[in-house]
């Protein structure tokens, strides 16, 4: 069987994956001989770029599943395809649990007991207790991942209604979960990076921003596939008009946590949570929050909302590669300032790391993508998909 | 026509009344391809291929909105940047009077007020109402539009309309019937 059967579209972003894989790799692993602790934060932050867009695609999922609705039919294989990566993504996080003295100075044992806010928070931020919570986490998804992918396959195959009342079942309960494994992991994994920091609603900023960012990278890949075909029918204009009203809502989303938190820490102006952002409005990180502010706010938000630019593939296609890109700036600032105290800046491996894994992980969802046909025959949404007039 | 009576009823159009949307969508299409411009069709429920088959995604009220939107936004932040900087400047807890972040949240408010009254008040003068008296109502049984029929009227004042034309070519689509309605 031809690896790439159902989706020969995709052959030249595999490709181009590959290549990118390869070469990124190879580079990422020459750098992480020369600077190890350089390699480990490129290395967070691009894993943080390309498993949030796979564990947002999980959420969407599980949305789908909850809701139903045309939208969902036309890009359930995609989500399905990237859910599937999880246990790869699950591995490739491996290599950052060696790396955990590089990463977080809560793991310094001297600056912790010298430290008096870090001494009290060291019943939660120490190593093994940290490494517990991520592999639980992992569980979680896994988990989720895997029976929502073994009902699907059960649903293609039967006509009865089961399969699909499960998954139901599992995506309402389940979302409850993955929320609060997507907060903890992000207050272990990037808001433990400024260990004296917190804030409670920086769980929903990663949520917020990986749905986003899933969403963003689901719609750039369906326009490669929507040339014609079963699958160009069911995603027509009324369904992109849907899922790019999705994206404007998750854009909004996005800015709203956001702000709610710069709002919330602006006006108390305590010396614990302010200093978060001082790091990010000095040195010329300003430069990246503003741009963050016009490119993953004001420009998607202003061009979204005009019906016409979502009813057409391409130009939604390029609104949402327009914020694929726009989330580097944002998981950057998320991570960057923790990392380049001295002001705004960036490494070499930052960019390898980031090629490196995406190609890997690219490579992977395609071959995860191709392994099912592209509509799911077993799902009651897709007959009325396909037998819609336009 | 000089000598025709100024009070005798005038026809307001041809009203056909049909028991599916599917020939109601059809009929619509098929109007607005022979050239039909002043024709309105009333169903029960939202049939979104009517939008496109008849052109009436045309709309100008997200216009409207937008206008209202961005004239809230203006008014809500210059009102709070008159109120804070120049009318009563207080020091707040040493921030600056111009405090942008503060400023958001009813900013926002205010556009999406603004937005919403623009939207429905906008909509309400495009559609020319509230109208008191309106002869589609002269169609027998029209009550059913909010039931289980679909009516899809020819305005007499459409430059086309042919009292015999437009009767033959809205039979063609086989309604329950098409009913001559006055003003």
């Amino acid at each position: 069987m031809n690896a790439l059967d159902s989706v020969p579209e995709l052959a030249g972003l595999r490709r181009v994956a590959l290549w990118a894989a390869v070469s990124g790799v190879l580079a990422t692993l020459a750098g992480a001989l020369f600077d190890p602790t350089q390699f480990f934060r490129s290395y967070l932050m691009a894993w943080v770029y390309w498993g949030g867009v796979a564990l947002g695609c999980l959420g969407l999922l599980m949305v789908y599943h909850l809701t139903g609705g045309g939208w969902g039919v036309a890009i359930r294989r995609l989500l399905e395809a990237a859910a599937g990566t999880l246990p790869a993504a699950a591995v490739l996080f491996v290599p950052l649990l060696f790396g955990l003295g590089a990463l977080y100075a809560w793991t310094d044992r001297a600056a912790v007991l010298a430290d008096h806010v870090l001494s009290q928070k060291a019943a939660y931020l120490n190593v093994p207790f940290f490494i517990a919570r991520t592999a639980l986490y992992f569980v979680v998804w896994l988990a989720l991942a895997h029976f929502l992918d073994r009902w699907s396959r059960r649903q293609d195959e039967t006509a009865e209604a089961w399969p699909g009342e499960r998954m139901k079942r599992l995506s309402g309960g389940g979302l409850v979960v993955y929320g609060l494994a997507m907060t903890f992991a992000a207050f272990d994994w990037i808001m433990s990076l400024e260990p004296h920091w917190f804030s409670t609603i920086f769980g929903m900023i990663f949520i917020a921003d990986s749905a986003l960012g899933a969403l963003a990278f689901v719609l750039v890949i369906s326009y490669l596939l929507a040339r014609g075909g079963a699958f160009g029918r069911v995603l027509a204009p009324p369904i992109l008009n849907d899922l790019g009203n999705l994206l404007l809502a998750f854009v909004m989303v996005y800015a709203y946590v956001s702000f709610s938190q710069l709002l919330i820490i602006w006006s108390a102006n305590l010396p614990e949570e302010i200093t978060w952002y001082l790091h990010r409005v000095e040195g010329g990180w300003q430069l990246l929050a503003n741009a963050l502010a016009i490119f993953y706010f004001a420009v998607p938000f202003m061009v979204l909302l005009s019906r016409g630019n979502k009813r057409q593939p391409r130009r939604l296609a390029l609104i949402a590669g327009g914020v694929l890109a726009a989330r580097l700036l944002s998981v950057f600032f998320l991570i960057g300032p923790a990392f380049y105290r001295r002001g705004l800046g960036a490494h070499w491996l930052d960019v390898a790391a980031l090629v490196g894994l995406g190609g890997v992980w690219v490579a992977l969802f395609v071959w995860r993508l191709s392994s099912r046909p592209l509509l799911a025959q077993g799902d009651p949404e897709l007959a009325p998909a396909l037998a819609r007039k336009h | 026509m000089a000598h025709e009576d100024p009070h005798a009823p005038r026809l307001y159009g041809l009203v056909a009344e049909f028991d599916s949307p599917d020939a109601l969508v059809a009929a619509g299409r098929r109007a607005v391809q022979e050239g039909y411009r002043d024709l309105d069709a009333y169903t029960p429920f939202p049939i979104e291929a009517l939008h496109e088959a008849m052109g009436f995604d045309r709309t100008r009220v997200p216009l409207v909105v937008l206008i209202g939107a961005i004239t809230g936004a203006v008014a809500g932040y210059g009102l709070q940047y008159w109120a804070s900087t120049i009318a009563y400047p207080l020091n707040v807890g040493g921030r600056p009077l111009h405090s942008w972040p503060a400023f958001i949240v009813p900013t926002f408010e205010t556009t999406v007020l603004f937005a919403a009254l623009a939207a429905v008040f906008g909509m309400l003068a495009l559609n020319r109402l509230p109208q008191p008296y309106h002869p589609i109502f002269n169609t027998p049984r029209f009550a059913l539009a909010s039931r289980d029929r679909f009516f899809l009227a020819i305005e007499a004042r459409d430059p086309k309309f042919d009292l015999v034309a437009t009767r033959r070519f809205l039979e063609s689509f086989t309604p329950r019937e098409v009913t001559e309605v006055e003003e």
